[in-house]
């Protein structure tokens, strides 16, 4: 597939770009393979691996048992053995099963073997709400992930990041754990036919304005783009960044831009204390105290554990309408 | 606490001598009570008070001449009256018994009822306010919570910038007036044949190549200083600094009103080409507000001109700390012996204003001879 | 182009150097630089932006010509400007 893309653009969504990311990768590198729970004969719980096991059989799209602590812990002695596992954990939830492998072995042996092994392993997890999975399958844990040192945290949240960042994930010699927001999957749109690899380490401004900037990623980047798009026609130019990048932050793009726009609103599905929205504010706090012309604030998830009601689910989450609420604060008067 | 002020007896009055103190401290007055008697130059005049109260202390004893406005001596107000018993009859040098905060104190440690600590200001307003001296307690706030913020001090500073650049005119000025000792000197130049010269030259120029004749004059000016080193420069901490650069501030007025001089840079170095480019360009930035701060601070010398109002000879004010400037009357046609035979010629008069403590006129001289000779001589320029 | 089509062209010219003067009736013989603030700098702009928005040459001899609004109008008028 890989010496024949054609020009050109063609329909697709993030599931099937993240498809065939894998696909390119286990065609292009025969130490790539991949690995979970049901992503073998069943086609992966959200249905991303759909066809591969037929296409590269068991040896390498292979079923786990139950056990994210075991099926870490293997793709982690994999990558030191030389292979390039992509390993995926079905839910955020879950993954608090393996956080021991994660933490304390997968982001640790690079740095306590000083510098000997390398662990060139990539997970890949669903994270987030909006599909009524109820609260054991709907946090967004990523900020826990995005604490630890020696670990990358991506969180692609358009069909060219989510065709584009794995590629170079594999490349990355450290681990490497990409974020996908469940409610993306069925996301259709169009992408160029030769999209390829793209970079896992800086911040994207999706939609240029001068008033205020707004920063989030994965799954609340459309809402923002929404709210964005609601304000203008108030009279508020919204500047919307996509993190991308959760671990490093891509701190200069953030800066650049709120040094500009002199406000900031942080957009973050997860809950308010101890969040990302928490870091990025503090860091603009830190750097830019001094350019700011109204407070820091943010939108974040209700402090409830997820809901399973659709209307209660739908009201603990970020909506355009929060979004574009909190926004028309920092502007005061303006918009009495 | 009320102050009891030296009151204005007339608004020629500027001072007057307190001669008697009718009451004394503890004494409880009323309004329209005579409590001095005061001397001006018109006479012994009796002053009232306008408060009721308790008299605290004297502050100005009699004897003693103090100008209007002058705080004479202080008074309890009538509902503090049970709550202080009088002072000591009294010792002028006794501390002061002042329990109530005075301004400054006021200032130092804002209290939560003081209207201007519950005014929110964002950070970037403050640095904007500062590097525009916007004074912030006369500006509205329209920001989140109430909070002024940089629309609100740009809007204030646009609202306030005639009078802070009136202030600065009037600061400067007077400081000039008062520090450095003026000499002037002035003399006339025949600027026939060098118009001419300017006129041919630019027949064959399109509109925007043409020149104006002041980048004449700013060049033989900087030419000129070239050869009198000490008309260029800055008086700083008691002696002259010479710059090496001719850098001429040109005095431009506002639409708006008030008036800039912004520097062009190291004229003496460029042709009248550049100089006919950069002087129309900073003339437009200065008149849409776009002057770089090193355009406004690093003047070595002002030239300046009201020629264009018909004012045949100017004599100007010294911008400190510069030590010279070149002014230019207007351009006229005027009766001119030349060869021994009156003729009309095109005359100008320029003048030197320059700083006594820098230089001495015969240099002042010497420089003006050499504006007037560059003049005539276009093709050096 | 007519009488009013240049003084339209005239007017705007004026504008753009001297923004307050939209709201300032102008006196149509009486010389710009007695009715408001225009000094040859303004003037040089003035003639510059004729010249980039007519197409026209205009020599500095032509200068005394272009110093009111009525002077511009049949200056321009002479020109025979297309429309």
């Amino acid at each position: 597939m890989s010496n024949q893309r054609e020009s050109g653009t063609g329909e697709t969504t993030y599931r099937e770009a993240i498809r065939a990311a894998i696909r390119e990768a286990m065609l292009e590198d025969p130490r790539v393979f991949l690995m979970g729970e049901d992503v073998g004969r069943y086609g992966g719980c959200y249905a991303v691996s759909k066809g591969l096991y037929e296409e590269f059989g068991p040896e390498r799209v292979r079923d786990t048992p139950l056990s994210e602590s075991v099926f870490v812990g293997a793709g982690i002695g994999a990558a030191l053995g030389g292979m390039r596992p992509i390993v995926e954990v079905m839910s955020i939830n879950f993954s608090l099963l393996c956080m021991d492998q994660i933490v304390n072995n997968a982001a640790t042996i690079q740095h306590m073997s000083g510098g000997q092994f390398n662990i060139p392993l990539v997970i890949r997890m669903a994270t987030g709400a909006g599909l009524q999975l109820a609260a054991q399958h709907s946090h967004s844990l990523e900020v826990l992930y995005a604490h630890i040192p020696g670990i990358r945290v991506v969180a692609p949240a358009t069909l060219e990041d989510a065709r584009g960042m794995l590629a170079t994930a594999l490349e990355d010699p450290d681990p490497v754990l990409i974020f996908e927001h469940a409610g993306l999957y069925n996301r259709p749109g169009q992408i160029a036919a030769d999209a390829g690899a793209v970079d896992i380490d800086r911040a994207v401004v999706r939609r240029k304005g001068e008033d205020v900037t707004l920063i989030t990623y994965g799954g609340s980047l459309y809402k923002t783009l929404d709210a964005a798009a609601a304000l203008a026609e108030q009279g508020i130019h919204a500047e919307v960044i996509d993190l991308r990048s959760l671990r490093p932050l891509d701190e200069a793009t953030l800066l650049d831009s709120v040094r500009r726009t002199q406000r900031a609103v942080v957009v973050d599905e997860g809950w308010r204390s101890g969040s990302l929205a928490a870091e990025v504010m503090a860091r603009i706090s830190e750097q830019a105290f001094y350019d700011l012309d109204a407070p820091l604030a943010r939108v974040c998830s209700e402090e409830v554990p997820i809901p399973y009601a659709k209307h209660m689910e739908q009201a603990a989450l970020p909506q355009t309408e929060t979004i574009i609420n909190t926004v028309k604060k920092c502007f005061g008067d303006r918009n009495d | 606490m009320t102050e009891f002020l030296m009151p204005s007896l007339g608004a020629d009055m500027e001072a007057a001598t307190v001669v008697e103190w009718r009451v004394k401290p503890g004494d409880a007055v009323k309004r329209g009570d005579i409590v001095a008697a005061v001397e001006t130059d018109k006479g012994i005049i009796d002053i009232e008070v306008f408060e009721e109260g308790i008299l605290q202390q004297i502050l100005v004893p009699v004897g003693e001449k103090v100008s209007v406005g002058a705080v004479l001596a202080i008074f309890n107000g009538a509902d503090q009256k049970s709550s202080k018993p009088p002072a000591d009859p009294v010792e002028k040098e006794q501390p002061k018994p002042v329990p109530e905060p005075t301004q400054a104190d006021q200032n130092a440690v804002p209290t939560p009822t003081a209207e201007k600590s519950t005014q929110r200001i964002s950070p970037a307003a403050k640095k904007r306010a500062k590097a525009l001296s916007v004074d912030l307690a006369n500006v509205k706030g329209t920001g989140a919570q109430g909070a002024i913020t940089t629309a609100d001090v740009e809007q204030a500073a646009g609202n306030a910038k005639p009078d802070a650049m009136r202030q600065a005119i009037a600061s400067a000025m007077s400081r000039s007036k008062q520090e450095i000792p003026h000499y002037y000197l002035a003399t006339t130049v025949d600027m026939t044949d060098t118009l001419d010269w300017l006129a041919e030259k630019n027949a064959s120029l399109p509109v925007q190549a043409r020149r104006v004749y002041a980048v004449l004059l700013i060049k033989a000016v900087a030419l000129a200083l070239v050869e009198v080193p000490e008309l260029n420069g800055y008086w700083v901490d008691g002696q002259f600094e010479s710059s090496d650069q001719v850098n001429v501030g040109m005095a431009i007025s506002l639409r708006q009103g008030g008036l800039i001089a912004p520097a062009l840079h190291d004229v003496q170095g460029k042709t009248l080409d550049t100089l006919m480019a950069e002087f129309r360009d900073l003339v437009n930035r200065a008149r849409a507000g776009r002057v770089s701060r090193a355009e406004f601070t690093e003047a070595s010398v002002t030239v300046s001109s009201l020629g264009e109002q018909g004012v045949e000879m100017m004599y100007s004010i010294i911008h400190p700390p510069q030590v010279a400037i070149v002014s230019f009357g207007s351009v006229i046609e005027r009766p001119w012996c030349v060869d021994g035979a009156v003729v009309p010629r095109k005359l100008m008069n320029v003048s030197l204003a320059a700083d006594h403590r820098a230089s001495d006129g015969h240099r002042g001289a010497l420089f003006l001879n050499h504006v007037s000779q560059y003049l005539q001589q276009p093709e050096l320029l | 182009m007519n009488r009013d089509q240049i003084k339209s062209v005239v007017l705007s010219e004026l504008y753009s150097i001297a923004p307050e003067l939209e709201d300032e009736d102008i006196a149509t013989n009486t010389a710009f630089r007695d009715q408001f603030d225009f000094d040859s700098m303004d003037f040089l702009n003035f003639v510059i932006g004729l010249h980039e928005t007519l197409k026209i040459d205009i020599p500095e001899s032509d200068y005394p010509k272009l110093l009111s609004l009525s002077g511009c109008i049949a200056y321009l008028e002479s020109k025979d400007l297309p429309g």
